[in-house]
């Protein structure tokens, strides 16, 4: 983060509020000329502390808190906590339940990629194919809403299970939509490969090799257009991924081009599951009962989000309270990609290079780094917490 | 005469106002749910340019913020900066629970409350999030209450 002062030297700030992106972050691109040689990022703008603000609540009501941690990916959000919940109080949610969850997390998963698809294509300039996506994105959106009674935040998960079951009605508009997007996903897959002009936005630009990837920790669509075979769905299933198997996508350029081409193929294999899904769905109870005391304990728990793995750490200490949420969310493993693959390009790649992330403001801005370069005492876990509960007291 | 004339400049410009606004979007602290249904709007779908309204980049352009969720410290000083570099008469609409009440952010620490505390609001659209349908309800609204 220093401050370049070489008299050559140009800085363009971008943001917080700015026409590009629909969230806030702060951009900073050092160029000379055209060329980038340094990009700085300040985020932070959307943190509301709510990891703090979750342990004031009670399990039930965090639940909702969660979910609102990201609109785009509410589900795999509320999902994880569960998830993390159940682990804690030793139940499991009843295999039907488990599948709608897979069920809802891949039609989340569509409606977020082709969300990203419109975005990107909007960033590159190319509003045709913006209005397109986001025009068929309307069709699973109207199927969340079928299933859900919500389009955004669809509030499917309950500690123990689902509250929404799919009947044969809902069953069947599922596989028209279906249908629909998998003809219209293979117009974009023939655009975002062939059209000419588009291409020269994407091919070989923000170029990360499988090495920088790794190195970077990159994971999700990100991670995976640069060969990184990661994915949490194939490599530690959860749900209902040990019966409904997701085949892993991955490229190996690396560039623009490989991200928009890993993403459309998971819609292919997002479209598979959701009919395997509602054709072999399993019979019985939708919930299980979970104590409202979760028994003490600590446990990780980890989901595959549209832009990657989303962790979940959870401390219990027996009370209906959490005594610890931690949050690790995809968009923010991704940042450094951004900032590295950013320099020695030019100026007006940098909207589709930061989209080609899929950042997500609202997942990473929970973040605070304490840098207290004067104080240089070490603190364990407890000490760090009771510093944490004076401080905001 | 002169006032005359004023008077008809006046009823020119609210003309030219209601039909056609121009809006800037601004998220203080939202989780995104509120921005991408606004973002639909302006898709086929629902397509709120046929009737006049652009979403604008520059706050320097715009007639109506249109502001989603709880007003966090971080943001709160863009807020305000946002809203002094629009030029007069200028309109808020506050989108979402959070921006009226804090919705589930109540309490947080980094929560300063909602879009009336730092800024005056005109019109308030709940839902979390609200439907792209009652966005463009609100403002709807928002343009009735600018008719003579």
């Amino acid at each position: 983060m220093e401050p370049k002062t070489a008299p050559e030297k140009f800085i363009v700030p971008i943001g917080p509020q700015h026409p590009a992106l629909k969230e806030p972050g702060h951009f900073e691109f050092t160029v000379e000329g055209e060329v980038v040689t340094n990009a700085t990022a300040r985020l932070g703008f959307v943190h509301r502390g709510m990891e703090k603000g979750a342990e004031n609540r009670t399990w039930i009501q965090d639940l909702y808190l969660m979910e609102r941690v990201c609109g785009i990916c509410s589900h795999v959000h509320a999902l994880a906590f569960a998830l993390g919940v159940e682990k804690l109080a030793g139940v499991q949610a009843p295999p039907r339940a488990q599948a709608i969850r897979e069920l809802v997390s891949e039609l989340e998963r569509i409606h977020s990629h082709l969300l990203w698809l419109g975005v990107a294509a909007h960033e590159g300039g190319f509003d045709t194919l913006f209005m397109f996506s986001w025009r068929d994105r309307e069709t699973v959106m109207d199927l969340l809403e079928t299933i859900s009674g919500n389009r955004v935040n669809y509030s499917a998960n309950v500690l123990g299970g689902v509250k929404i079951d799919i009947s044969e009605k809902q069953a069947d508009a599922i596989r028209k939509g279906m249908d629909f997007l998998e003809e219209r996903t293979k117009h974009y897959l023939k655009v975002v490969t062939e059209d000419e002009t588009f291409l020269g936005r994407t091919r070989n630009i923000g170029v990360m090799t499988f090495e920088q990837a790794d190195f970077l920790g990159a994971i999700g669509p990100t991670g995976r257009a640069s060969g990184v075979k990661r994915d949490v769905r194939v490599d530690s299933p959860y749900t209902a991924y040990n019966d409904f198997p997701v085949k892993l996508v991955t490229h190996t350029h690396g560039d623009l081009e490989a991200r928009f081409i890993v993403r459309i193929q998971e819609l292919y294999e997002s479209y598979r599951l959701v009919r395997e899904l509602v054709d072999k769905m399993p019979t019985g109870d939708l919930t299980v009962r979970v104590p409202r005391r979760i028994p003490e304990g600590e446990v990780i728990s980890r989901v595959e989000a549209p832009r990657g793995e989303l962790l979940y750490f959870l401390k219990s200490n027996g009370s209906d309270t959490p005594e610890r949420v931690k949050v690790r969310t995809p968009s923010l493993c991704n940042w450094s990609s951004v900032l590295v693959t950013a320099v020695g390009h030019n100026l007006a790649d940098m909207p589709m290079i930061l989209a080609g992330i899929d950042p997500c403001f609202s997942c990473n801005d929970r973040i605070v780094t304490v840098n207290r370069k004067t104080d240089s005492t070490q603190m364990d876990w407890e000490d760090l917490r009771q510093y944490g509960i004076e401080y905001y007291k | 005469m002169e006032n005359m004339m004023q008077g008809v400049m006046n009823k020119v410009k609210t003309w030219a106002r209601i039909n056609s606004p121009w809006a800037i979007h601004y998220n203080s602290g939202s989780c995104n749910g509120c921005d991408i249904e606004i973002l639909a709007t302006l898709t086929p779908r629902f397509d709120v340019e046929r009737f006049g309204i652009k979403l604008q980049g520059s706050p320097r352009h715009a007639d109506v913020l249109i502001c989603t969720g709880p007003v966090t410290l971080q943001s709160r000083d863009r807020l305000v900066r946002i809203y002094n570099q629009m030029p007069e008469p200028k309109f808020v609409v506050a989108v979402g629970s959070c921006g009226i009440s804090g919705g589930v952010f109540q309490g947080c620490y980094n929560v300063v409350g909602d879009i009336s505390e730092v800024i005056p609001v005109n019109v308030y659209i709940p839902g979390c999030p609200p439907r792209p349908e009652a966005i463009i309800h609100g403002v709807v609204e928002l343009l009735k209450s600018l008719q003579p």
